[in-house]
């Protein structure tokens, strides 16, 4: 204990010393665990999260600050998904391996080299160095404070700002060139952590003393990232340093600004590509002999269709969530056009279509993304698509298969004697102990068995007819109409994009959210399950700006490995 | 440490001067006569470590030798490594003691072997892989502190990184990790001239100053987002390392040639087009090492649960080992069988590399030690007590090798336990609750 005072000491001495303030006294690693006595004595920031920038949001950024026409070029370390979970809340557990960082390096100088090259460098760079082969700080000032101020998503402080002053000064000298040296500071500024990181911190809450909650900034990065999937601009900064984000009023009509902008569809895509598991659409791999209909040009298409079928129906038509699992109405290309036998007039780009009644394509399950990702690379499986149906969509965890069971029951798809999937399964379920999950998992999946490994309608299997009757539970239905309907009927779709958005907008898992669902899913139902409603309520609703009394969590000491679940 | 504030002085001077020229001595005497040490410097050769991984484990008893020691006997699907024998130890009836966590298919052995612990939830590495705290011992002066790939796509990949949310990715292109090693900031050890780059002298003491930052984010951050900034800077460090080499007036090496660009591949798991990505990633690796720009990596030839497939087969080889019939005539399942036959030809391939490049007397693989494992026994049953390990070269003499070791039914921890101690590093024991282990193998120390 005496050591932490010391420590702590020390600390309020250097923090004077370097300009920012008698305010960053509270050490929470120092501290020993959780003393609620600690928060009444703190009067500063303090950090409460990082969660990485995804590969997406960076990009976005960049094009948000700089322009388009700034090119990105490289590989990003990929934000691992804890199992079960949100890649938003991955992305909070993440740390920048070497290699990772050697990659941050190497396309933040792809990117400070276009902005201040001949092309770019007038619309960054509001002054005219005296030398341009010197350094200049009043004009490396000028250009990098407002850079800054974009990319710390907050006004550098003045201790900061000063940093990547001397920083372009001290390399303009050896590079002989004002220019270079604004390049290497602005790289500096996006491998520093303030930039790959969303530092999230919180300040004493003046209603409730005692209690902290988000800080301007914080909120308007948060607003930014969950609506826009993008960084906060000029709007969301001001606003921020007018102190309106912690304004209930306020935060509600700039939500509400937000949710109602064309911008929103961004926040929508990249929810719903996290939701939904899309990073595996990138391993995504099917056997050209069994499927010639499937090329890249598909592979391509099929994740995009799931999108643009969702922000058609969610935002163009201020649709119902529940009827995502049911309207017949997406956007077609020729390739895709290929698989699902159906006409499409442009030789490229995407159309309306609208399925037939009889062609049992209803909503998101009924479409190729769906039914492609959750079948293996030669054949369909009622498993993992039952498992998905559970897992993505209503939020249930499906046990994993025990460690020590015995396979051999399931037959390979040439046997004569167990033409179809639900024959095969049906024989491998003779086994009890694979029985208790495959009755969680199949019986939904089955009703899918009309679609193929790449999802193709089909009515037989090796020659014999598909019955393509489903049960979820107490209901029982007939084919992909009958499960969108059904899953359209059941409580837990909708507590579960709910429970997600929750997780999306806060990076915090299941179990931390679970207490708002209900509340929140109560008030998705009053708005008639509208999208824009469920995210303004969750951009808005006080519990997910206040920061408890106690750390947070002890944070996770584990990260996932390349997925072995199927 | 005074190393690196000697560097750090340098830099300094050369930042203010021009750049420099060096020239440096021929090549033919380079190497002392046993060819252990620079003749130039008197510096030892250096030992490198790595490991080579493959999903689905054997059919035991196909593959496990019957008889332990040395001139051990070789089962059919063991028998590839015939020519390589007497460089290559093979380890098995070692047990993954778990201590009541569940035995996660295809997910529990790998990291219990890397970490010497039990994993208690599926969230991945439960501590630091023993092939990170190598190259906190030997990977710190080279240009890339270790060096990970996967020949099956997928930078996730991985079972390399120091838990707590880290994890090191897999480079999954041989053409992209051309470009990493030999692109732009390789120096070649052979040329006859050295000039360092006024741009690297410049970023180099940009990113040192970053560091000086750091100060100002540790006071205000919590346990968890400490550790996230602990290795976000461990990282910058590696950056900075980086850089120093590549200001550095390298030392020559005879059996560095740098070779030609890698041609690009489709990233995927078909099989026959993992093959050659394997082979052009070794090909690249090989010459990382003989051109010192690293002295750890890490290959995946596969994922655990693999993802490998055929063309014409419509389940991958995971789907293959747990629902293919067992051929009653064979007694083991042809299809699933395959791919293992594949993978032992990739092994095979892969130390053949590394014993064709000459160091002196040696080759670059008895200057090396590399572990070859596999995640599970046989895949059917998903067991993970006798998971087959190979090791092979001999770490520039401290190993004795063409050894079967039986572990009689001991922890794997001791494996790890014996790498890390031949590498270098100073440990007495290693892994935790039942794999705590102070056993080294003594049958293969030199």
């Amino acid at each position: 204990m005496s050591m932490t005072r010391k420590f702590r000491g020390a600390a309020l001495g250097l923090a004077g010393a370097l300009g920012l303030g008698a305010g960053l006294a509270l050490l929470p690693a120092a501290q020993p665990a959780a003393a609620p006595t600690e928060v009444a004595e703190f009067s500063g920031p303090r950090i409460v999260a990082m969660r990485r920038i995804t590969e997406a949001q960076y990009r976005s950024a960049i094009a948000d600050i700089f322009g388009p026409d700034i090119r990105v070029a490289g590989r990003f370390e990929p934000v691992v998904r804890p199992v079960h979970e949100m890649l938003a809340s991955g992305a909070r557990d993440a740390s920048i391996s070497p290699a990772g960082l050697e990659q941050f390096d190497a396309i933040a100088r792809v990117i400070s080299a276009q902005v201040f090259d001949d092309a770019h460098r007038a619309q960054f760079v509001p002054c005219q160095p005296a030398d341009a082969a010197r350094a200049d700080a009043a004009c490396a000032a000028a250009t990098l404070a407002p850079i800054g101020r974009l990319i710390y998503r907050r006004a550098l402080t003045p201790a900061e700002q000063a940093f990547y002053v001397k920083l372009a000064g001290d390399a303009a000298a050896p590079t002989g060139s004002f220019h270079k040296g604004l390049e290497l500071a602005l790289s500096a500024m996006l491998v520093s952590p303030h930039f790959l990181y969303v530092v999230e911190k919180a300040e004493p809450d003046p209603a409730r003393p005692g209690h902290l909650r988000l800080d301007n900034y914080t909120r308007a990065t948060r607003l930014a990232m969950m609506l826009w999937n993008s960084t906060p601009n000029e709007m969301l900064l001001k606003a921020a340093e007018e102190g309106k984000l912690t304004d209930q009023a306020q935060l509600d009509a700039i939500a509400a600004r937000m949710v109602a902008s064309p911008r929103f569809e961004a926040g929508v895509r990249a929810f719903f590509g996290d939701m939904l598991l899309f990073e595996k659409f990138d391993a995504l791999a099917k056997d050209p002999v069994i499927y010639p209909y499937f090329n890249q040009d598909v592979a391509k298409a099929m994740p995009e269709q799931l999108l643009r079928t969702v922000t058609g129906h969610l935002l163009a038509k201020n649709g119902d969530y529940r009827a995502l699992f049911t309207t017949p109405e997406t956007f077609m290309t020729r390739s895709l056009g290929a698989l699902y036998k159906v006409p499409v007039r442009h030789a490229s780009g995407w159309e309306p279509y609208t399925f037939a009644p009889g062609d049992d394509r209803a909503g998101l399950l009924g479409q190729a993304g769906f039914l492609a990702m959750y079948s293996h690379s030669g054949r369909s499986s009622p498993t993992l698509r039952g498992r998905a149906i559970r897992e993505l969509l209503m939020c249930q965890v499906v046990p994993d298969p025990p460690g020590n069971v015995n396979f051999t029951a399931v037959q390979d798809t040439t046997n004569k004697a167990m033409p179809t999937a639900r024959i095969r399964l049906t024989a491998h379920n003779t086994d009890e102990v694979c029985a208790g999950c495959h009755k969680i998992t199949d019986p939904p999946g089955l009703s899918l068995e009309r679609f193929d490994g790449i999802g193709a309608a089909r009515l037989n299997e090796n020659d014999a007819p598909i019955d393509a009757g489903g049960v979820l539970d107490s209901a029982v239905f007939e084919g992909a109409t009958g499960l969108g309907k059904t899953l359209a009927a059941s409580p837990d779709t909708t507590q579960c994009v709910s429970a997600r958005a929750l997780q999306y907008a806060t990076g915090l898992g299941s179990e931390a959210v679970s207490p708002w669902v209900e509340e929140l899913d109560k008030q998705f139902a009053a708005s008639g399950y509208g999208i824009r409603a469920l995210f303004l309520k969750v951009a808005t609703m006080p519990e997910t700006w206040a920061v408890p009394a106690a750390p947070l969590d002890k944070g996770a000491s584990h990260v996932t490995m390349a997925s072995t679940r199927r | 440490m005074s190393i690196d504030l000697s560097r750090r002085t340098a830099l300094k001077g050369m930042l203010n001067g021009a750049a420099i020229t060096v020239g440096v001595p021929l090549l033919d005497v380079m190497l002392d006569t046993n060819g252990e040490a620079f003749a130039a410097t008197g510096a030892p050769v250096p030992v490198r470590f790595g490991t080579w991984f493959w999903g689905l484990g054997v059919n035991p008893s196909r593959w496990f030798p019957s008889k332990a020691g040395p001139n051990y006997d070789l089962k059919p699907e063991l028998e590839p490594i015939r020519t390589l024998q007497s460089k290559i130890n093979v380890l098995g009836n070692f047990t993954v003691p778990l201590d009541g966590a569940p035995n996660l298919p295809h997910t529990s052995g790998g990291p219990a072997i890397r970490t010497g612990r039990a994993l208690t939830a599926d969230r991945g590495l439960p501590g630091e892989s023993f092939d990170v705290t190598i190259s906190d011992q030997i990977g710190t002066r080279t240009r890339f502190r270790s060096l990970e790939l996967s020949a099956s796509g997928d930078p996730r990949n991985s079972l390399s990184g120091r838990g707590g949310g880290n994890l090191n990715p897999s480079e999954v292109s041989a053409a992209a990790l051309y470009q990493r090693i030999f692109g732009l900031g390789f120096k070649d050890p052979n040329s006859a001239t050295f000039t360092p780059d006024p741009l690297v002298m410049a970023r180099r003491s940009v990113l040192s100053s970053v560091t000086d930052q750091r100060a100002v984010l540790d006071r205000m951050v919590g346990a968890a987002d400490k550790a996230k900034l602990d290795q976000y800077y461990t990282s910058v460090r590696a950056l900075e390392n980086q850089l120093d080499v590549e200001l550095t007036k390298p030392e020559p090496l005879q059996s560095c040639v740098v070779p030609k660009a890698a041609r690009d591949l489709p990233v995927n798991a078909e099989i026959e087009n993992v093959i050659v990505s394997h082979k052009l990633m070794t090909d690249l690796l090989v010459m990382a090492l003989a051109c010192d720009q690293t002295r750890v990596f890490n290959m995946m030839f596969n994922n655990g649960a693999s993802s490998l497939t055929r063309i014409g087969s419509t389940i991958t080889h995971h789907q293959l080992t747990h629902e293919e019939v067992l051929d009653n005539r064979l007694g083991y399942q042809p299809n699933a069988t395959y791919f293992l036959t594949k993978i032992m030809e990739a092994w095979v391939h892969f130390v053949s590399a590394l014993d064709a490049v000459k160091e002196g007397s040696r080759t670059l693989l008895d200057n090396t030690l590399v572990l070859a494992h596999s995640e599970t026994e046989f895949a059917k049953f998903h067991t993970i007590d006798n998971i087959p390990m190979m090791t092979a070269g001999s770490a520039g003499g401290r190993m004795k090798t063409g050894i079967y070791v039986d572990g009689i039914g001991t922890p794997v921890s001791r494996v790890g336990l014996t790498l890390q101690q031949v590498m270098g590093v100073p440990l007495d024991k290693w892994g935790t609750k039942s794999m705590e282990t102070n056993r080294p193998l003594g049958e293969i120390l030199a």
